[in-house]
């Protein structure tokens, strides 16, 4: 059976919304989902080369989320993602490179390979932090935040986490914090229905997480997280709110990994959910989907296409490549660090 | 008023002599380190659960907020993982927090946070980014503390990378250390000692710092050197006065930082006494007493004229009730029995 079926509307409402977005940011949201997709398939595709020696927690079906929350983020707002951090690391910009010689182990890797896979992060874009620790990154986004507010530094802190997350004692405690406070921070929840084959039934109780988070005092919505554009209009909508000294705000976007939990590959066989909830998801995949949804509104993607995927395609093998043939860390390199100078 | 009130102006320390300099008590010390730190730099907040009610975390935060706004020095709610990690955020951008507790137990809720996060960014953000808070608890004893409001839990901690770890004995120590660890780049954990909290001594005006990582002499002795922190060094001057009535010298060494440790300062005087008792406010096991213990075995075991011995807390959980208590914790003559038994030999 079926446990968490699509329930949204896919672009059907958005043909008269376009006119307002210009096109080339319409065609950079399909560019940059596109190039998630694609990076996380090479990276499933290679995966048992065993040259990554790192979990992987791929966020394929997963790629409007980040790719639309982060186009409603400035470089200089920050980023905190929880263990599934690839989204959230390219969506906000993070360098390629930088990332695939952190899965390959190498000292030049975005945190010198100390980080792993689990923890991407790149300062210089916003892309903050990021924890292994299911919740670990909540209090410490908010923590973030506090410092904006005190420093009054326009800033605004967005944190991605799951409907796991949501379950641990300090995403409460967070968003309490948060909302005593008014900080400047965005929680969003990508509700996938899943903590690796535990459903959402085994965990919670029948409620919506968004109405949950509101009884914070915290200004919550539901999104379909499928849907790129109403992922970006929701955060943007969030940020001109905090920009304007709003409060916190809370998004859940409903989701699916299209993947098992960790890995290359689909568990979906195991039986903890149905091969048919997953391909019904696939159905309305966030790329595929919005990539008809341009197409059915003539902004020429289909004769833009080919180029893209070839020019991304290229990207890939290059970084690949770098991340390869990079150094890797020296035993004394291992010394440094456990305390700040 | 905190419950134990009576019980910690009942105790008596020596008294120094005002006319050799200003007399403060340790809570005026540490009062007066967090307002200079405050007006010192403005990334520096406090906060902490009734920091700013009447008892002002036994006084210590006493008067701050009016002086330094409510966005400075602030009440939190009672969430410690999550105000430990809400630190650690506001650390890793710029800020210099001091979170306050009453009691280190509480500090266990916050682990999570302290230990697998705050404890290495740094590490794991292969130095991208620091952490520059300062953790604050006053250990229990007595009045009914009990297992649970009495837990010396630097043991615990000490094993723990990427922590440094502070336990001042003297009003001198703990406004010289809060100052530098507030200045201090790494997540750094003070343990007070609830008892110290009315002693007083010679405190200078103004802003100084004392090294994090160096320990002091206390004492100078010929005949054994006693090493701890924090109040146990109080129980051991009691012990080496009467230790001298009956013509035994001991060297005592106050660590005042147990991460990391001096231990120049231990190798110097094991190689001139040959003998070396650990005392410690925690428990004996896998604390500071079993660390320094292996220490001397590992490294100055050609000094040693005798077995290493200690005096902790036994493997026991706090007793709440006075008369168990008794039984509980070492005492200064405790201290006395084993350094005569430990000289004889
Ligand atoms: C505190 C903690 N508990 C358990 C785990 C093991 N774990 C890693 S990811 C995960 C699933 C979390 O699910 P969710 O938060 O919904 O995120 P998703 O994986 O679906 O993106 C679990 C249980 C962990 N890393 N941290």
């Amino acid at each position: 059976m079926v446990q968490y079926p699509y329930e949204g509307q896919g672009f059907k409402d958005w043909s008269g919304a376009l006119e307002k977005y210009s096109d080339s940011f319409l065609i950079d949201l399909f560019y940059k989902m596109l190039r998630i997709r694609l990076i996380e398939e090479e990276i499933e595709n290679r995966y048992f080369d065993d040259l990554m020696k790192t979990p992987i927690h791929l966020v394929i079906g997963q790629e409007a989320t980040a790719v639309g929350a982060c186009a409603a983020l400035s470089t200089s707002d920050l980023l905190y993602s929880g263990h599934r951090t690839h989204g959230a690391y390219l969506g906000k910009g993070g360098d390629l490179k930088k990332m695939l010689s952190e899965m390959h182990c190498k000292a030049n890797g975005c945190a010198g390979s100390r980080g792993g896979s689990m923890h991407l992060i790149d300062p210089d874009v916003g892309m903050a932090w990021s924890s292994a620790i299911v919740g670990g990154a909540i209090p410490i986004a908010t923590g973030a935040a506090l410092a904006s507010q005190y420093k009054s530094d326009q800033n605004v802190t967005m944190v991605f986490f799951g409907d796991g997350g949501t379950e641990e004692g300090v995403c409460s405690e967070s968003l309490n914090f948060a909302s005593l406070k008014q900080l400047p921070i965005i929680f969003f929840c990508e509700n996938n229905f899943y903590s690796v084959q535990s459903p959402l039934r085994t965990r919670q109780s029948q409620r919506d997480i968004f109405r949950w988070a509101e009884g914070h005092g915290i200004n919550s919505s539901v999104v379909d997280g499928t849907n790129v554009l109403e992922v970006y209009e929701a955060t943007k909508s969030a940020v001109e709110k905090i920009r304007d000294g709003g409060g916190p705000h809370f998004i859940e976007a409903k989701v699916y990994r299209f993947r098992a939990h960790g890995g290359a590959g689909d568990d979906s066989q195991t039986g903890y959910r149905e091969v048919e909830e997953r391909e019904m998801w696939e159905r309305h995949c966030p790329v595929e989907s919005y990539y008809s949804f341009l197409d059915q509104n003539n902004l020429g993607i289909k004769s833009q296409r080919p180029e893209l995927q070839k020019q991304i395609e290229q990207e890939i093998r290059d970084c690949f490549e770098h991340a390869l043939k990079s150094p890797e860390p020296k035993k004394a390199d291992l010394f440094k660090y456990v305390y700040a100078d | 008023m905190p419950w134990d009130e009576s019980l910690v102006n009942s105790l008596v320390y020596d008294e120094p002599d005002p006319k050799q300099g200003r007399v403060l008590s340790y809570v005026q010390s540490l009062n007066e380190a967090l307002r200079i730190a405050l007006e010192d730099n403005e990334s520096v907040i406090v906060m902490g659960q009734g920091v700013d009610d009447p008892s002002a975390m036994f006084g210590s935060t006493k008067g701050l907020q009016d002086r330094f706004g409510e966005s400075r020095v602030f009440d939190t709610p009672l969430s410690e993982e999550g105000m430990m990690g809400v630190c650690t955020g506001a650390a890793m951008r710029g800020l210099r927090p001091v979170y306050m507790h009453n009691r280190p137990d509480f500090i266990l809720l916050a682990f999570n946070q302290l230990i697998t996060h705050a404890a290495k960014c740094h590490f794991m953000d292969n130095g991208l980014t620091q952490v520059p808070l300062v953790v604050w608890a006053a250990i229990g004893r007595g009045w009914g503390s009990g297992a649970q409001h009495s837990q010396a839990i630097q043991g615990l901690l000490m094993g723990v990378p990427g922590l440094k770890i502070l336990m001042p004995s003297t009003p001198y120590d703990a406004k010289g250390l809060m100052l530098q660890a507030i200045q201090d780049n790494s997540p750094t954990i003070i343990f007070e000692h609830r008892w110290l909290m009315k002693k007083n001594g010679f405190v200078p005006e103004g802003k100084y710092l004392v090294p994090i990582g160096q320990g002091v002499c206390r004492r100078e002795g010929e005949d054994l050197t006693i090493v701890g922190a924090s109040h146990a060094i109080e129980l051991a001057y009691q012990a080496s006065k009467l230790l001298a009535a009956d013509g035994v010298d001991v060297e005592i060494i106050d660590l005042r930082s147990i991460q990391p440790i001096d231990d120049q300062l231990i190798e110097d005087s094991i190689r001139k006494t040959g003998r070396l008792l650990v005392v410690d406010t925690g428990w004996a096991i896998g604390g500071v007493c079993a660390e320094i213990g292996f220490r001397a075995v590992e490294k100055w075991f050609s000094y040693l004229k005798g077995a290493v011995r200690r005096v902790g807390l036994p493997d026991v959980p706090t007793p709440a009730g006075y008369a168990l208590e008794q039984h509980y914790y070492p005492t200064a003559q405790n201290i006395v029995d084993v350094v005569k038994d430990m000289c004889r030999k």
